[in-house]
């Protein structure tokens, strides 16, 4: 059935008999759907599964769903882009899909399941071996399992375990909105607060029915902006570390600081803490914030400018950065890349363009690559560009208006997909309400369900010394995926 | 090379003066709250996670508190955020803020002040949680704050660290790493809980997903936010080894 993004729908009209569902889903996913979502809605004594289908050319979304129990029919043998999801599905609900090529556990939460203590996908011969690290890495990061089936220096293959920071934030979801639902939906990834916090006021706008109004929009907007700023800039420089060019590394450090520091002028909170509520946001602009705001804008830019082009323009850098990780457009169309990666490997898909809202209506952005390192530093540098010239243009042009609008309850029975595109790709809450209006199922697809598996293609035939390079270059979130 | 040179001169000198007077959090941040019996129960009843108790000792504990200001703006005559960053403390016991001033971390004692306090080797562990406090962790390394300059370091092998600093509620899944790290540090060792995930599970308190932080790993220093503002951060780690009061 074809929903609006952003709208809340009767959920029952999505309901198909089982057979017609798995004929719809592989015939809308090689007709160049991307599957949003797709899990498994427990439903009386069984389950409901239900799938978001994308078309991002046309901006056009499809929500079909049906109700079966036990075992059922793998997609993943012809769209490996539903990897992931079968083996959720597998996890969540104990639904076994028939044919799937491995069920790795996703997050180890099921009894007797411990991440590390499993099987890994293994390369055997005389001279083969095997670099295990994590999942306390060298660094201040966060963990994650790592092992490398190596012949010399040349990986045949990462096997990634995660499910460490499984915290179990999405459940907490159901049964509400309640005063907590927000803070699930900004630590979901801390890093990622603005998207993740937008897409679940999204949703929750959608089932209530509610419209923002535009200066709450475009507020959020420059703040999305700004965190897609922060990150990408620090990337930036993590990147040149790795690439052991310390001069871009040491100012990327500080410029990102800028702008979680010009996020904090407005909302008190360096990652955005605090300033999304649904309906709209919580805090304002004078002009002489605004003023500020702008001041520092230019200046950081300025400077970012000036640290950036030094990557180009740096033989030794841009010999490292080239031909390093590549991932062709075929496999990240088959594995459903999402975000800059995507972009980086030549597939041109970003919601704030193929399903615009708010502020982005007439967003416009063409970008691509040949999906190495080089790719996917450069398409994070013409995004800062980008970024820059929206949050500037919104700060000269802020709507008047009210900063929210009063949420009230949500429809019940209903359903609402909300999508952002946050720095690392597309958000996507999928909200579903019971007879009461209050949740009774919450999906949340955070950009790095997608793309982990897009390190793992990256490293393929590289050596084991690209796995810093190529892990910045994508810089995906543990706690995001892990939930 | 002239233009690494050059972008160097235009970037000039970044690294911050700390402490410094004039310091304080952004002029909408949260930093250490005044608390006031008058309509603190109205606060209390806007608070999510149960840190406020009004009544006899009324306070704030800001070991369960995420920082979302919603008691300010549902009783801002019983609450007010200061833009004091100095959050910190030594004790769980310490980290409610009510009447009486608020007790900031104190040092190390004599012993441990003389082998950590000029140099201070920390292992991060991150151990669940959303990875906000990591980053404001990793801040501290950048040049505009220089960790390195007052001794400090995070280091890979627990084998190097001097402090163990655990991020995140500390889920069943990162129980055994964070043991084993744990374990892999020489004696004498400090544990420093960062973030209110660490503290008390932060906006997973009560989930069972997350077990905690072990009663045998004693903490020396409790660092509340979500995250923690850098200052915050930093003024912690310097109180605990004296070096600033």
């Amino acid at each position: 059935m074809k929903v609006d993004h952003l709208s809340g729908f009767d959920f029952a009209a999505t309901d198909l008999d089982p057979v017609l569902f798995f004929d719809t889903a592989a015939s809308r996913l090689s007709a160049g759907g991307r599957a949003l979502a797709y899990f498994a809605l427990p439903e009386g004594a069984g389950h409901r599964l239900v799938m978001a289908v994308g078309f991002d050319r046309e901006g056009r979304l499809e929500v079909y769903s049906t109700a079966f129990s036990g075992p059922f029919r793998a997609l993943t043998p012809s769209f490996p882009q539903v990897h992931l999801f079968e083996r959720e599905i597998y996890e969540q609900a104990g639904m076994k899909p028939e044919g799937h090529p491995w069920l790795k556990p996703v997050r180890f939460n099921t009894p007797g399941a411990s991440p590390g203590a499993a099987d890994y996908f293994t390369v055997h011969g005389s001279q083969v071996h095997e670099v295990a690290v994590g999942p306390v890495h060298a660094g201040v990061i966060e963990p994650g399992h790592f092992r490398f089936q190596c012949h010399g220096e040349k990986v045949f293959h990462l096997e990634i375990m995660l499910g460490y920071q499984h915290r179990g934030a999405e459940r907490r979801f159901i049964g509400g909105p309640d005063a907590r639902s927000l803070h699930y939906a900004e630590t979901l990834a801390g890093d990622t607060t603005i998207g993740h916090g937008w897409a679940y006021c999204g949703a929750v706008e959608a089932l209530a029915g509610v419209n923002v109004p535009p200066r709450a929009q475009a507020l959020r907007g420059i703040m999305l902006e700004l965190e897609r700023l922060a990150n990408h800039t620090g990337d930036l420089g993590a990147l040149a570390g790795d690439a052991a060019f310390l001069p871009t590394a040491a100012f990327n450090g500080r410029l990102r600081g800028e702008f979680l520091n010009m996020t904090a002028l407005v909302c008190g909170n360096r990652f955005g803490r605090n300033l999304l509520r649904p309906g709209g946001v919580n805090f304002d602009l004078d002009p002489a914030l605004i003023k500020e705001l702008k001041l520092r804008l230019a200046d950081a830019y300025r400077d970012v400018e000036t640290a950036v082009t030094l990557l180009w323009d740096t033989a030794s850098v841009t010999d490292r950065f080239e031909e390093t990780g590549v991932v062709p457009k075929a496999a990240a169309e088959g594995i459903g890349l999402v975000g800059p990666a995507a972009r980086a490997s030549g597939v041109g898909i970003d919601t704030r363009r193929n399903f615009p809202s708010g502020p982005y209506e007439g967003f416009t952005m063409s970008v691509s690559g040949s999906g190495d390192v080089y790719s996917r530093a450069y398409v994070r540098w013409l995004e800062i560009q980008k970024s820059v010239e929206l949050v500037d243009n919104w700060l000269d042009s802020l709507p008047a208006g009210p900063l929210a609008a009063d949420c009230g309850p949500l429809r019940p029975d209903g359903a609402a997909v909300s999508l952002v595109e946050g720095w690392r790709g597309q958000i996507c809450h999928f909200a579903l309400t019971g007879p009461d209006g209050k949740f009774r199922h919450y999906k949340i697809v955070d950009p790095s369900f997608h793309n982990w598996q897009g390190l793992a293609l990256a490293l393929r035939n590289g050596e084991i010394s690209d796995f810093p390079l190529c892990n910045k270059s994508f810089n995906l979130s543990y706690c995001g995926r892990d939930l | 090379m002239i233009k690494a040179l050059l972008a160097r001169f235009k970037q000039g000198y970044r690294t911050m003066e700390f402490p410094s007077p004039e310091l304080k959090l952004p002029h909408r941040g949260l930093g250490v709250p005044l608390v006031k019996p008058q309509g603190l129960e109205r606060a209390a009843s806007a608070c999510p996670y149960g840190a406020i108790s009004a009544g006899a000792g009324p306070a704030l504990d800001l070991g369960r508190c995420v920082f979302c200001g919603a008691c300010a703006a549902a009783a801002p005559e019983a609450v007010e955020f200061t833009r004091d960053y100095k959050v910190c403390a030594s004790s769980r016991e310490d980290l409610k803020a009510g009447g009486r001033d608020y007790q900031r971390a104190e040092a190390l004692g004599e012993e441990l002040r003389s082998m950590f306090g000029r140099s201070f080797r920390l292992r991060q562990v991150s151990a669940g949680g959303c990875g906000a406090c990591e980053a404001d962790c990793n801040v501290l390394q950048t040049p505009a704050w220089d960790l390195g300059r007052f001794g400090i370091q995070f280091v890979a092998s627990p084998r190097h660290a001097d402090g163990l600093l655990v991020t995140g509620p500390v889920t069943r899944n990162m129980e055994l790493a964070l043991r084993k790290t744990y374990d892999a540090m020489p004696e004498p060792k400090v544990v420093i809980a960062c973030g209110a995930c660490a503290i008390g599970g932060g906006p997973y308190a009560g989930h069972e997903e997350c077990v905690g932080l072990p009663a045998d790993m004693p903490v020396s220093l409790y660092i509340p936010g979500c995250p923690p503002h850098p200052l915050s951060i930093l003024d912690g780690l310097l109180r605990l080894i004296g070096r600033v009061d």
